[in-house]
């Protein structure tokens, strides 16, 4: 058995390091979760300080050098509050909610590659496995929902089902144009297969999922779900101390899971020159989430109108369209230099996001139902 | 060893959570169960060597057709009563009955082979294989696919006829 150091992520024995099955699995597991609530942190203060320079206003600069002690001092103060229960709460699913909504978020990191091999499992279904797993988040929320006996709350979950039904969609559809390049669903050679970024050979891909991505985690502008002016806060109204910490941490790892995994499938992930790979892992992660703020501070919130025709009209028939050029790519022309496919591709998804933002009508400011 | 473990600890939560689902009174909590007896499912799944069904059954029971159970539950007032009884009971007593019967004599008299071939380790390929090439399933995929799309449309074309109805 080797002793685990820090120098030891240098050597490359990737499937079986470090040591036996249960070292690996010991191992990795710490890494998950510590790189999860660490990056959790540095997300909440990158985001919050990134939106008030776009903002033009401070952000949290109080506690500590440059406010970053901020999201610890959140974290202390909601981690002390009281956790207070509705009286008419159905309990064990109020009490269960936030930890079926924490659990698949966890298990997103185990199959994203820091390095050739360095995950804790390397499934051949990798992808599919997150598209599986994310989808039980959806319970959590649900149950959030349904058991704080509020209306409000429901209504919120109920958006939800709503919204990520649909989107779960056309992001599939954009996962399969990269699985159809790569020719496998395994991250890791999702990955070693990239030696150009899916980016360039999917860039309409990379738009949809992004999109749908923002959607299915409810960042805004699709974040009806939790929209403070109409329904308070959404499906964890009812939530305080602990168990809001919960779904407050499930809200940022989402994201910055998602932000792994675009980097994974559209940045060709841990590879980059001169830097350790997980570095670049975690800079190209950063990155994503830095488009999500810059998102957010831009776009207006959409209606639910808006939010369900932009997936069924504008979205969906786009990534069938990816996924048709896609296939007839890959099948006629397999040995073509791939840095046709992006020039093609590239002309191909401005075309057609130009066109479908032609054709495509979100109601015009009224309500269409 | 550790598969039997496995193995055991997910038979008794399919089988606690399916009787549970029967039981329960609440609706939304039986449709909670019903969730976890699809995990409990996959997980069987997965030490029968099937990764990509094991995926597959989780994305499709528990992403897609539970959450439709729970916004059909959500939709519906006077949840926490429960089912109220009707006339039905005793046919569906003998209806459920019969079904077990059939159940148990396939299960006990059918003859259950066994394949002396390891499991195959990356099952993703030839399911595709078997499923869309020539000599596959590819006519009974298509006609279930077909089917499907058919029944949604129908679906959308009756709540629509009544919605026009009713204006």
């Amino acid at each position: 058995m080797e002793p685990i150091s820090a120098g030891a992520l240098d050597i490359i024995q990737p499937t079986y390091w470090p040591g036996n099955y249960w070292w690996h699995w010991l191992f990795y597991t710490v890494v998950v979760i510590v790189f999860m609530l660490v990056m959790v942190i540095g997300a909440i203060y990158f985001e919050r300080r990134a939106m008030g320079k776009m903002q033009t206003r401070l952000g949290p600069n109080r506690t500590g050098p440059f406010g970053l002690l901020q999201p610890i001092a959140d974290a202390v103060k909601v981690l002390l509050k009281e956790n207070i229960v509705p009286g008419v709460a159905d309990k064990i699913v109020h009490f269960l909610a936030p930890v079926i909504a924490f659990t698949p978020v966890l298990l997103i990191f185990t199959v994203i590659p820091f390095q050739n091999g360095a995950m804790l499992a390397d499934l051949n279904i990798g992808i599919l496995f997150i598209v599986a797993v994310s989808s039980i988040a959806t319970v959590g929320v649900f149950m959030a929902g349904w058991g704080s006996g509020n209306k409000y709350s429901l209504l919120g979950a109920m958006r939800n089902v709503a919204a990520v039904v649909s989107y779960e969609i056309p992001m599939v559809l954009a996962i399969l144009g990269v699985v159809m390049v790569t020719g496998s669903l395994s991250m890791n050679d999702i990955v070693n297969a990239q030696n150009i970024p899916n980016i360039l050979v999917q860039p309409l891909g990379f738009l949809l999922f992004f999109t749908a991505a923002c959607a299915e985690i409810n960042r805004s502008p699709f974040d009806l779900m939790e929209a403070d002016s109409e329904l308070t806060a959404g499906f964890h109204t009812e939530y305080s101390g602990m168990r809001f910490a919960m779904f407050y941490l499930v809200e940022y790892a989402e994201a910055i899971a998602m932000s792994a995994v675009i980097s994974t499938l559209f940045l060709s992930g841990w590879r980059g020159p001169w830097l350790p790979p997980w570095l670049w892992l975690i800079i190209k992660t950063f990155f994503v989430f830095f488009l999500m703020i810059w998102v957010r501070t831009i776009m207006p919130r959409v209606r639910i109108d808006q939010l369900m025709g932009l997936a069924w009209k504008f979205l969906f028939p786009l990534a069938v369209i990816n996924l048709f050029a896609t296939a007839i790519e890959v099948l006629a022309w397999p040995d073509a230099s791939q840095w046709i496919f992006v020039g093609v591709n590239i002309v191909l998804a401005g075309a057609l996001v130009f066109l479908g933002s032609r054709l495509f009508k979100t109601g015009l400011g009224r309500v269409e139902v | 060893m550790g598969q039997a473990v496995a193995f055991w600890i997910m038979a008794v939560v399919i089988v606690g959570a399916a009787l549970a689902v029967v039981f329960l009174r609440n609706v939304f909590r039986a449709a909670l169960l019903l969730i976890l007896c699809f995990i409990g499912v996959a997980g069987i799944y997965i030490t029968l060597s099937a990764d990509f069904l094991a995926a597959v059954q989780i994305l499709v029971y528990v992403g897609a057709i539970s959450v439709l159970i729970i916004l059909a539950i959500m939709m519906t007032r006077g949840i926490q009563k429960g089912s109220p009884a009707n006339k039905l009971r005793i046919p569906a007593v003998i209806v459920a009955a019969a079904l077990l019967g059939i159940l148990i004599y396939a299960v006990t008299t059918s003859p259950w082979n066994v394949s002396s071939q390891p499991p195959l380790t990356d099952t993703t390929g030839p399911l595709a294989t078997q499923l869309f090439s020539e000599n596959g399933y590819i006519l009974p995929v298509l006609t279930g696919a077909t089917l499907l799309l058919v029944a949604i449309l129908g679906a959308i074309v009756i709540t629509r006829e009544n919605k026009e109805n009713k204006k």
